[in-house]
C-alpha cells in the first residue's frame, strides 16, 4: 500500500487571510493526502519544528502579507540546523515576480500563485515527491 | 535513505528528526522498519500511556494542550499522538489537532504527532502504538493518545492505554445516555469539559449516578472512578485531573490490577497485529478473486456466506474457511 503524501500547510506571521490555504488543504485532502494545517500566526520556528516532528514530505507556506523575503531565509536556516534538507518547501499566495525568483533562489521548489488551478497544485506536489524518491 | 536500525540510537538520544522518520516508516508498515521497531519495543515500557477519548467537539484537543502544560510544569516530557479521521472517499485527511497545541510547538519537552486513521475502526490509527513505543524510548514520560472524535462504541483506546480518560461535554443527552453500554464504561477517569456552561452540573450528576449504579452491580474495586469538571476557559479543574492521572499511574504500575492490565494490553496488541497481518495477506490475494464471486452473488448464483467462504479459502487456503465452510 503506498503512503499518502504528508503535507504541512502553514501561515506565518501577521497574516490573517486563510481562505486560500483552507481551499488548498481541502483540495489536497480530496487528492488523498494527509494534510496538517498549522493555524494562523505561526513563527518560522514553530513551522519548522512542526514539519520535522510530523515528518512531512512537503511544507507549504501561504503568504499574502508580503514578508516572503524575511520568512524564507529563516525557514531554510532552521531546516539546515536540524539537518532536514530533504524537506520539500513550496510557497503559495500573492507576491511580486521578482520575489518569486528570489525565494526560488533560496530553495523554494515551486511558487503557486493565487490563480493556480487546484489540479495543478496536486500534480506539482506529486511530481516533487516522486522526484525526491524514497527517504 | 538512512536504514531504520541506524535511527534507533538517535531516537534513544532523543533526536527529533529520527523519531519523526521512524514513526513515518511504522505508519507505512514498511518491512524494512520491522527490526528497528522490534528493537524499540524491547526497550519500551516505561512511559505512562494515557488515552483520551470523547465525542467530536467535546474539547479533547484543548484538554490535551492544557494537560500537557500542567505535566510540563511538573517536569515531565510529554508526547502526544493525535488521531484524526481519514476520508472514507479519498483516503486523505485534514489533521487539525496541532492548532490547539500551538503554545507547545517549540518546547523540546513536547513532541506532537498527527496521525490519520487510514480506514482503521475503533478510533485509533494502526501505527499509534508503535509511535507510543518510539516516544517512550526517546524519553517521554507520559504519552497521550488523543483518539478521533468517537461515537458510542469506539472503545479500543481502553485496551491499549494504562489510563483512559473519557471526555464528555454538557448538553449532549439525558441520564439514559449515561447508562448505555459503550464508551462511558471504559473510563478510568471521567472528565466533563466546558463546565463554565450552566448545564454542566446535570452532566456531572448523571455520570456520578451512573457510576454509583455500576458500583452496586459490579462491586468495589481498588480504583474509584472520579468525575472531574473542567473549564479550559476559566482554567478550573486541572489540578484535580493531574492528581487523578498521577494516582492512576500508581495503580497502573504498582498494583496487581495494573500488572493484569498491562498483560491485557500486550494480548490486545498481539491479536490486533495478527489481525492486521491476516488482513494484509488476505487483501493481497483477494482483489483478483472477488470480482467473479461478486458477479455470482449479484446474480444470486450463491449466497453471501458460502461465497465469502469460497473467497477466504481461495485467498488463504482451505484451513481459513473454518468449520462448515462448504457444507
Amino acid at each position: 500500500m503506498s503512503q499518502p503524501i504528508r503535507v504541512l500547510l502553514a501561515k506565518v506571521g501577521l497574516d490573517g487571510h486563510d481562505r486560500g490555504v483552507k481551499v488548498v488543504a481541502r483540495t489536497l485532502r480530496d487528492a488523498g493526502m494527509d494534510v496538517i494545517y498549522s493555524g494562523l500566526h505561526r513563527s518560522p520556528e514553530e513551522v519548522v519544528t512542526a514539519a520535522i516532528q510530523e515528518d512531512v514530505d512537503v511544507l507549504g507556506v501561504s503568504l499574502l502579507s508580503g514578508v516572503q523575503l524575511t520568512v524564507f531565509p529563516k525557514i531554510f536556516r532552521l531546516l539546515a540546523e536540524q539537518g532536514a534538507d530533504d524537506l520539500i518547501v513550496i510557497a503559495g499566495g500573492v507576491m511580486p515576480d521578482e520575489d518569486v525568483a528570489a525565494i526560488k533562489e533560496m530553495g523554494v521548489r515551486e511558487v503557486l500563485l493565487q490563480d493556480t488551478p487546484p489540479d495543478v497544485i496536486v500534480e506539482t506536489l506529486r511530481r516533487l515527491v516522486a522526484d525526491r524518491g524514497e527517504r | 535513505m538512512t536504514p531504520s536500525l541506524d535511527l534507533v540510537p538517535r531516537i534513544v538520544a532523543g533526536a527529533v528528526p529520527a523519531i519523526g522518520r521512524l514513526i513515518s516508516r511504522a505508519e507505512a508498515g514498511s518491512a524494512e522498519a520491522r527490526p528497528a521497531l522490534a528493537e524499540i519495543y524491547g526497550r519500551a515500557g516505561r512511559a505512562h500511556i494515557v488515552g483520551l477519548t470523547g465525542v467530536p467537539g467535546s474539547g479533547k484537543s484543548t484538554l490535551v494542550a492544557t494537560l500537557t502544560a500542567h505535566l510540563r510544569r511538573g517536569g515531565q516530557k510529554v508526547g502526544v499522538v493525535a488521531i484524526d479521521p481519514s476520508s472514507p472517499y479519498s483516503g486523505g485527511a485534514i489533521l487539525g489537532d496541532r492548532i490547539r497545541m500551538a503554545e507547545h510547538v517549540t518546547d523540546a519537552g513536547v513532541y506532537i504527532r498527527s496521525m490519520a486513521t487510514r480506514g482503521t475502526m475503533g478510533g485509533m490509527a494502526r501505527a499509534a502504538l508503535d509511535a507510543v513505543d518510539i516516544l517512550d524510548v526517546a524519553g517521554f514520560d507520559t504519552v497521550i493518545i488523543e483518539t478521533v472524535g468517537v461515537g458510542q462504541d469506539e472503545v479500543e483506546i481502553a485496551r491499549a492505554s494504562h489510563t483512559t480518560v473519557v471526555v464528555s461535554a454538557p448538553g449532549l443527552g439525558d441520564e439514559i445516555q449515561a447508562i448505555k453500554a459503550g464508551i462511558l464504561e471504559i473510563a478510568d477517569i471521567h472528565v466533563v469539559s466546558k463546565c463554565d456552561r450552566s448545564d454542566a452540573n446535570r452532566t456531572l450528576t448523571d455520570l456520578k449516578q451512573m457510576l454509583t449504579l455500576g458500583a452496586l452491580t459490579t462491586g468495589r474495586s481498588e480504583w474509584r472512578i472520579p468525575v472531574i469538571g473542567l473549564s479550559a476557559y476559566k482554567g478550573e479543574g486541572f489540578e484535580a485531573l493531574i492528581g487523578a492521572i498521577g494516582d492512576h499511574r500508581r495503580v497502573a504500575f504498582e498494583t496487581e490490577a495494573g500488572a493484569q492490565r498491562r498483560r491485557a494490553i500486550a494480548r490486545f496488541r498481539l491479536e490486533k497485529t495478527a489481525e492486521n497481518l491476516l488482513m494484509e495477506r488476505f487483501l493481497r490475494k483477494s482483489g483478483a478473486l472477488s470480482g467473479p464471486l461478486a458477479e455470482r452473488l449479484s446474480a444470486r448464483d450463491g449466497d453471501p456466506y458460502s461465497l465469502a467462504n469460497t473467497l477466504l479459502e481461495d485467498a488463504l487456503g482451505p484451513e481459513a474457511g473454518g468449520a462448515g465452510a462448504r457444507s
